[in-house]
């Protein structure tokens, strides 16, 4: 595969994919920890990916589509580049996380669970991340921002809209 | 072994990774390297000190130096100057207010750490998690090697019920009787169950002593297994705990090497082995049932009970489940006795919790107490009081089931009975500290947007209900209530408490009732006068520009509605009618001249 060919790339997932199913065959539960192999092989569940694991997996449609709506970490549609979760734990939102989500959403004109239309940037809202002592906290991508303030967030975005 | 005569423990977690710790590890290796030292001083990545308001946080020994907010920049002094000549930098030593800089200040003279007792915490800080054999250095795996080898499976299950040890993840269920309930429910299969999903938003516990001393809750679901007569166990850990899950893989790794975890434990003809499960990001789930219908690899939906885990629970199979802090008391328990664990705590409440403290507090962190510590204490004596001179307004404790504390409320000692007499809950641990400018109908309207987002929608009080309750506390912060709203939440809250299914939906209404029984006045006042006392809910607040304006137009320039005019030095005034309250005028002013009214 020199060239690049989406499709190529597709398949190449799905055969890793199968690897895992044949790994996690006749343990006990596997689908959850089979649709979290999927969501990091492919960013996301699409209703193919769905299909190939009940079919592999001899389950129903229903079942897999079941489980991959009820948990709100399997995404049905791709992801941007850039994930910006924004804690809305307790300890961020009484100490103003919610001014600085409102903010991102300002600068980058999306609302929440929104994906710009270039890809690039993910908002959502998430949960604790543990990092109280930071607070008000976000992270985008692995990296980690903390003691925010709505002010500083077009200097954070600057650093990463270029890439 | 190898023995160096310095050790430095750098804080390795989450807190502290976040704020660049892990910098901080390979620089001082680095350096350590360049100057020829790394055979005398060791660097130590650690569990969580509790301590994250400091961090990054580097402890020196033997001398026990606390080394505060420390950045890449000063490593190389640390270690050209304390670690090399062996003079403490004192301009990085932590100090509590009205210090006098002093030399090597040391954790048990810290306010913070003086009131506080480790038993769950004991060994976060202290060893190296991801290495087995510090963890053994420390008592590790005795306390498990006590049971199979002097105990009787009933010897183990007295000793706990003694201790009168009760679930710290939220219910206070006494730990010793759910033992006795599955080690009586006859099957050749049973599980142990650890249930690491720490759901409360806003609490990190449970994740520090994963983080930090993953072996403990290996040892402790091993000795349930025995004591209940288990063979497997999985730990359900929340996804969003990365470190956490592979510090568990690496745990479970190493004892399966040495022979602690697998078949033939210790030579004693018991075996018992564990899986992790991650969970996927449903709060629910966290939730007993729950929980092991997501192992099963279900949707994470609750069923009624009984039948009880203890009879009926993973895969059909008894099963034991507790919660991380709760495992982690436990091999200290079987190794120091029931006795030793009583001395610590109330009678009705034994031992110590720890807790998550976080919000408008000046040492945000994780601290350990007996049980019967006075809240005050906690606030003010570990927590060091609110930040920037404002007044304590109350404190949450139980999450999204618990509900807010009142200041006139501060000396209750903390204990699962008088918690919930006062309207509240221990819960998990989170413990979130509130001041004036927190207006509490908008934190009961933010726990109730948590429970109405997590709601599985299986039964209909919680999944309708809630979202009734919701709408009406919406309008009221939009200035929009109405008489006889607050009477429809409370017929509201008492019908969703009495029918909900599980336990989600019986607790969802407590943080509005506990604002309802000691901040009804706020209410009142957002509804009758379309005022927030607390000046936070935007609708019902005007910014106005006061006569400290010097007229510096600065407030006029970042108006994104050009809401304020006015001529250059002379005041300026705010339209109402175009004011979109989005703050900036207010955060642009240098004279205090702009008031939120
Ligand atoms: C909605 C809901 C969420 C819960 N979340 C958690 C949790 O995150 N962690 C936890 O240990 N227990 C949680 N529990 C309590 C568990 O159902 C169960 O009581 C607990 O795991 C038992 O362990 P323990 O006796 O050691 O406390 C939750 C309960 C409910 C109703
Ligand atoms: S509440 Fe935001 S990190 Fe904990």
């Amino acid at each position: 595969m020199s060239e690049h060919c989406e499709n190529c790339e597709h398949q190449d997932k799905l055969l890793k994919l199968r690897d895992i199913i044949e790994q996690k065959r006749g343990e006990q539960g596997a689908l959850m920890p089979v649709l979290q192999g999927a969501q990091e092989l492919f960013g996301c569940v699409p209703m193919d990916v769905q299909k190939f694991i009940a079919q592999e997996m001899h389950v129903t449609l229903s079942e897999v589509y079941g489980v991959a709506t009820f948990y709100s970490q399997f995404a049905l549609e791709p992801k941007g580049k850039y994930v910006i979760s924004v804690c809305m734990g307790t300890a961020c939102y009484v100490k103003g996380s919610q001014a600085v989500l409102d903010k991102l959403g300002e600068v980058l004109g999306l609302k929440s669970g929104e994906t710009s239309a270039d890809g690039k940037f993910t908002l959502s809202a998430t949960r604790c991340l543990g990092a109280c002592g930071l607070a008000p906290v976000m992270t985008i991508n692995e990296d980690v921002h903390g003691r925010l303030t709505p002010e500083a967030i077009p200097g954070i975005l600057a650093t990463y809209q270029e890439g | 072994m190898e023995i160096f005569r310095s050790h430095v423990l750098v804080c390795g977690g989450t807190g502290c990774t976040s704020s660049g710790s892990v910098k901080l590890v390979d620089r001082l290796n680095d350096q350590l390297g360049e100057l020829g030292l790394d055979k005398e001083v060791k660097v130590i990545k650690t569990g969580c000190f509790g301590l994250c308001e400091a961090g990054p946080v580097v402890i020196v020994y033997p001398e026990g130096t606390f080394y505060s907010h420390v950045q890449t920049e000063d490593v190389d002094e640390i270690v050209s100057e304390h670690l090399l000549k062996g003079r403490v930098v004192r301009r990085l030593v932590y100090q509590d207010k009205g210090d006098h800089p002093s030399v090597g200040k040391s954790l048990s003279d810290i306010e913070f750490y003086k009131h506080q007792t480790r038993v769950a915490l004991r060994n976060c800080g202290v060893i190296d998690p991801e290495n087995i054999d510090e963890y053994i250095a420390f008592d590790g795996y005795r306390a498990l090697t006590k049971a199979l080898t002097e105990m009787t499976p009933q010897d183990v299950i007295d000793e706990v019920s003694r201790s009168g040890l009760r679930g710290r993840g939220g219910g206070g269920f006494p730990t010793g009787t759910k033992w006795k309930f599955a080690a009586a429910s006859k099957d050749d299969k049973k599980y142990v169950v650890c249930n690491a999903d720490e759901g409360d938003p806003g609490a990190f516990m449970d994740r520090s002593v994963l983080e930090g001393d993953p072996h403990a809750i290996l040892e402790a679901m091993a000795i349930c297994g025995y004591a209940i007569g288990a063979d497997e166990g999985y730990i359900y850990v929340r996804a969003e705990y990365p470190i956490a899950v592979k510090r568990l893989n690496l745990a479970i790794e190493q004892a399966h090497e040495y022979g602690l975890l697998g078949q033939n434990i210790l030579g004693t003809g018991f075996n018992f082995d564990l899986h992790i499960r991650l969970g996927a990001g449903a709060f629910v789930c966290g939730e007993e049932t729950a929980l092991m219908a997501s192992i099963e690899g279900h949707r994470g939906e609750p069923r009624p009970r009984p039948p009880f885990p203890a009879v009926k629970g993973l895969f059909g199979k008894p099963t034991n489940i507790n919660n991380v802090e709760t495992y982690a008391n436990v091999a200290q328990i079987i190794l120091r006795g029931a006795d030793w664990f009583r001395t610590m705590g109330t009678e009705r409440s034994a031992g110590t919790k720890v807790f998550a403290l976080g919000g408008k507090i000046n040492n945000t962190g994780l601290v350990e107490v007996p049980m019967g510590t006075p809240l005050r204490t906690v606030i003010y004596d570990i927590g060091g009081g609110i930040p920037h001179g404002r007044r304590f307004k109350a404190v949450q404790t139980g999450g999204p089931s618990g509900g807010c504390i009142p200041a006139r409320l501060l000396d209750v000692p903390i204990e699962y009975d008088s918690l919930i007499e006062i309207g509240s809950m221990m819960g998990s641990g989170g413990m979130i500290v509130m001041d004036e400018d927190n207006c509490m109908v908008d934190i009961a309207r933010f726990f109730l947007d948590f429970t109405v987002d997590e709601s599985c929608g299986k039964c209909t009080p919680c999944r309708i209900g809630t979202r009734r309750m919701l709408e009406i506390l919406n309008r009221i912060v939009e200035g929009k209530g109405e008489e006889g709203d607050i009477e429809k939440l409370e017929r509201l809250a008492t019908t969703i408490a009495k029918t909900s299914l599980c336990g989600l939906g019986q607790t969802a209404p407590n943080p509005v009732l506990s604002t309802l029984r000691y901040f009804r006045d706020e209410y009142e006042a957002h509804i009758r006068d379309k005022r927030c006392p607390a000046h936070h809910c935007r609708s019902l607040m005007q910014y106005q520009i006061i006569d400290k304006c010097r007229g510096c137009t600065a407030c006029a320039r970042v108006c994104p509605v050009h809401a304020v005019s006015g001529e250059v030095r002379k005041p300026h005034a705010i339209d109402q009618d175009k004011c979109i309250k989005c703050g900036a005028c207010y955060d642009a002013c240098r004279f205090d001249a702009i008031i939120k009214a």
